[in-house]
């Protein structure tokens, strides 16, 4: 996959931002480095707020005689977790921390295209993430509405937090909108215009591919959110009817009417299922490299992949309505979608396949961010396939809104990108600080997380079949209506919490303690052949690359060619400058 | 190692990729401040779409009769009712700006600094003007009794949704008016020329901004004709 003509250079050297003071340089800074530093500590941070929260929940549901929250408590907490997790914490994380910190490394540029819109664009994400938890402390508390923040019962009196909460929620939603806005143009127009010479479009690792399209999906599908927030808010503050019907309540007629709450549905879940692949593609994309790293193997069929991304992304726009077979929607637009759903996974098998195949018979090296990789592939296989069931109407029906439907979308978008995460921060911590996070806690963090959330989430499929309902804060005492069996499970599940929990504490421990004392990484420790390791320092300095920009030569994927003497060949060597191994006069022909 | 501008390129569709995804740029002689700002209002696009998709609905599920439009947005002049009259004259102004908006890019380029400086500035002047009558409008729809949340003439939906899509659009003449008369100023003080760093982003500006600006301002000019469609003839 090598090209010896490499066209000249058609882009001008933009000159970089020198800050000035240490204020500059270290806190309003424009270097996409640090600000990808600073969107993943945020995201972190926050994040960290919503596991604290799952575990009040998951000792609720265990242990309900203890009422360590109440039921109001409980729909608060399920909310925010849910919103941060999804929203806050993995669009913020995989866009905003790796698209910042690998876009400009792994094309070749020196940074962001609009460094000082970055600056912004992470400072927006910082005021939507604080509004967002400043409503933890306003009367009424946060909102209590569900994630989906379905009208007309979001803003009515009776659902916790429809004092303040919810305004403050629909407003940091539209703030973070703003942010990811400037963040996104930016990840785009790099990407599409500030590539070094050589790199194609079709050279480019498939992370990028992943942020990329996730990226052009985000502006697409937010704005659907942005409109349905600002409508909210109207009818919670200006009283309009957008979203809400005639009413009465307590015996009072309320002075909404005529409104559709089923349109906000359409809305939200317009851009509610693309915010699925927006935290799916990304992850998509560094598992694909992350396994062809370390097992040594080009990625199996890497164009099909690229359109398998794509394909996925534009599929993702029309199979919303899956969310809303319960509804009351036409019951022929149940067809339709579920139709689109099963059609759109189609390329998602297939990326699957492709990345069994990239292990076949690959040099597989058991490293920490290879089992994250194989964590991630069965887990989302599993919950690919529990969606098949929920993307048929008469399957989802009875399974609407049972423990199933939360096991699958833990599955398949909580724990299935949050292994991705994990794994490429074990891959990319010695670029990032020139260390090696140690690597005993690293398996022991691995193997508590995902045997952990296995039993966590596995038995949650067998909740749903019998009918356990989702967003109940207490089952009630009918061994009728909730077995002793599933009660006893539910301790069980807890308990697994728990220690999923405890071992993100040695994770973040490990993170910090490496950090300051982790043994130093020697350069490209996994002998990758992408940009990002390719530069001068490691870490890499402001401006990324030393005084020329990096020519490529091939694509990412050069792992074990045959006659070459190492097992992988850096982008930016051209074939004449590779090592050849004894006995072969070229790359691939042996001596006769 | 070979170096060459040219590479051979295949027929059909397959050239067709291959020469979009060709290294270093997808848009070739696309600047990036240009190429950003295409992307920029294709997002705004969808965010259009769905306030005027979210009006038809609202429009539909509402029990209450709409409001008659002709009647609701007409302008007395001497004591005769005219339908529409102030909305003519808005759109006419608008498409107006589009033109001599184009005129300023043009100049921009010819680097007639004095030329394109007072183009800007005139196109900035007629965006006023129209937010101007866009306040009257509203004025004279509140003293009628017209709110967000009520509507004395029919459906309160009417109300609502004219206030929030012709605030939103509203907001967007006014930022680029906002804009226009920023880069008049520096255009005027020959920034452009001189290669004078921006306040903020401490980068030097160049003409090209002034077409980057343009085609905010045009699309905002084509939302205009749709939001007049929708809400003033249906
Ligand atoms: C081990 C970590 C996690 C635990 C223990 C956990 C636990 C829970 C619990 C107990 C609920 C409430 C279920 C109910 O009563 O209906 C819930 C809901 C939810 N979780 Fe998680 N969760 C975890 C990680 C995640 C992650 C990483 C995501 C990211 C996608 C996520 C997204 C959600 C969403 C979207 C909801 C639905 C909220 C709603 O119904 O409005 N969770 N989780
Ligand atoms: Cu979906």
């Amino acid at each position: 996959m090598s090209e010896s003509i490499i066209p000249e250079s058609e882009l001008e050297e933009v000159e970089l931002y020198h800050a000035k003071s240490w204020w500059t340089e270290k806190v309003f800074t424009q270097d996409a480095k640090l600000i990808a530093i600073q969107y993943g500590l945020t995201a972190f941070a926050i994040g960290f707020v919503a596991l604290v929260l799952s575990w009040f929940m998951r000792i609720q549901i265990a242990f309900p005689e203890l009422s360590i929250i109440s039921e109001g408590t409980y729909y608060q907490f399920i909310t925010m977790h849910g919103m941060i997790m999804v929203v806050y914490l993995l669009t913020a994380l995989f866009l905003g921390a790796f698209g910042n910190y690998m876009i400009p490394l792994m094309v070749g540029a020196r940074d962001m295209v609009f460094p000082y819109l970055n600056m912004v664009s992470y400072w927006t994400y910082l005021v939507a993430v604080l509004v967002l938890f400043v409503s933890f402390f306003t009367p009424g508390g946060p909102t209590g509405a569900g994630w989906t923040l379905y009208p007309p019962q979001a803003i009515l009196g009776g659902t916790p937090g429809q004092e303040s909460g919810i305004i403050l929620m629909l407003v940091s939603l539209c703030i973070f909108i703003v942010g990811f806005t400037m963040g996104g143009l930016n990840y785009v127009i790099t990407i599409l215009q500030a590539r070094t010479r050589g790199m194609t479009l079709m050279r480019m690792p498939l992370t990028v591919w992943g942020i990329f399209t996730a990226t052009v999906l985000a502006l697409f599908a937010f704005p659907a959110l942005f409109v349905s927030a600002v409508m909210m808010l109207f009818d919670k503050i200006l009283l309009t009817s957008f979203f809400m019907p005639a009413l009465v309540e307590f015996g009072e007629n309320l002075t909404y009417g005529g409104g559709s709450p089923i349109l906000f549905q359409h809305l939200f879940w317009f851009f509610g299922h693309p915010e699925v692949y927006i935290v799916a593609l990304p992850a998509f994309g560094i598992v694909s490299d992350l396994i062809s790293i370390h097992a040594r193997k080009n990625i199996f069929g890497f164009r099909m992949m690229v359109w398998a991304i794509v394909g996925i992304g534009a599929l993702s726009f029309i199979v919303w309505a899956h969310h809303m077979y319960v509804s009351g929607m036409n019951p022929y637009f149940g067809f339709f979608f579920a139709t689109t759903t099963l059609i759109i996974a189609v390329p998602t098998a297939l990326k699957v396949y492709n990345w069994i195949l990239t292990l076949w018979k690959g040099n597989i090296n058991l490293t920490i961010p290879m089992l994250f990789c194989l964590g991630f592939i069965v887990t989302f296989l599993n919950g690919g396939l529990t969606g098949l069931f929920l993307g048929n109407v008469i399957v989802d029906v009875p399974l609407s809104d049972t423990y199933f439907v939360v096991a699958h979308f833990h599955m398949v978008m909580g724990i299935a990108p949050v292994l991705v995460i994990l794994g490429a921060i074990y891959h990319w911590f010695p670029l990032i600080t020139g260390k090696m996070l140690h690597e005993g806690m690293g398996r022991f963090h691995f193997w508590v997380t995902f045997v952990g959330s296995y039993l966590i989430y596995f038995p949650m499929h067998y909740l749903g079949f019998i009918g356990v309902p989702r967003r109940y804060y207490e089952m009630g005492q009918t061994e009728a209506l909730y077995t002793s069996s599933a009660a006893d499970l539910n301790v069980f599940i807890t308990l697994a919490a728990l220690a999923v929990g405890f071992a993100q504490l040695v994770f973040i421990f490990n993170v910090f303690w490496s950090a300051k004392r982790g043994i130093i990484a020697e350069k490209n420790p996994w002998n990758a052949t992408s940009l990002e390791w390719q530069t001068p320092e490691q870490p890499p300095i402001h401006g990324n690359f030393g005084k020329e920009l990096p020519v490529v030569y091939r694509w990412a994927y050069d792992y074990s060619v045959p006659g070459a003497e190492d097992d992988y060949i850096p982008q930016d060597v051209p074939n004449e400058d590779v090592k050849l191994a004894d006995g072969y006069s070229e790359l691939g022909v042996e001596k006769t | 190692m070979s170096t060459t501008s040219k590479i051979p390129l295949k027929d059909g569709v397959e050239g067709f990729v291959s020469d979009w995804s060709s290294d270093q740029r997808a848009f070739k002689g696309v600047p990036w401040g240009k190429a950003m700002m295409w992307i920029f209002l294709l997002s705004d696009t969808f965010i259009f779409s769905i306030f005027l998709i979210s009006y038809m609905t609202a429009r539909w599920s509402t029990v209450e009769p709409w409001p008659n439009t002709s009647e609701v947005f007409s302008l007395t002049v001497n004591g005769v009712s005219v339908p529409l009259l102030l909305i003519a004259i808005m759109t006419f102004i608008l498409i107006t700006s589009s033109g001599t908006m184009a005129m300023a890019v043009r100049s921009g380029y010819q680097k007639k600094r004095k030329q394109a400086g007072a183009l800007l500035l005139l196109t900035a002047i007629l965006g006023m003007s129209f937010v101007g009558m866009q306040m009257f409008e509203w004025s004279k729809l509140i003293s009628e009794g017209i709110r967000p949340w009520e509507n004395p003439f029919g459906a309160r939906q009417f109300g609502s949704v004219f206030f929030m899509v012709t605030g939103f659009h509203g907001v967007h003449v006014s930022v680029g008016v906002l804009f226009l008369f920023l880069t008049s100023r520096k255009v005027f003080r020959g920034d452009y020329d001189t290669g004078r760093r921006g306040f903020f982003t401490w980068q030097k500006g160049r003409y090209e901004i002034i077409e980057t600006l343009g085609l905010y301002w045009h699309f905002v000019d084509l939302v205009w004709v749709f939001i007049f469609a929708f809400f003033y003839l249906w």
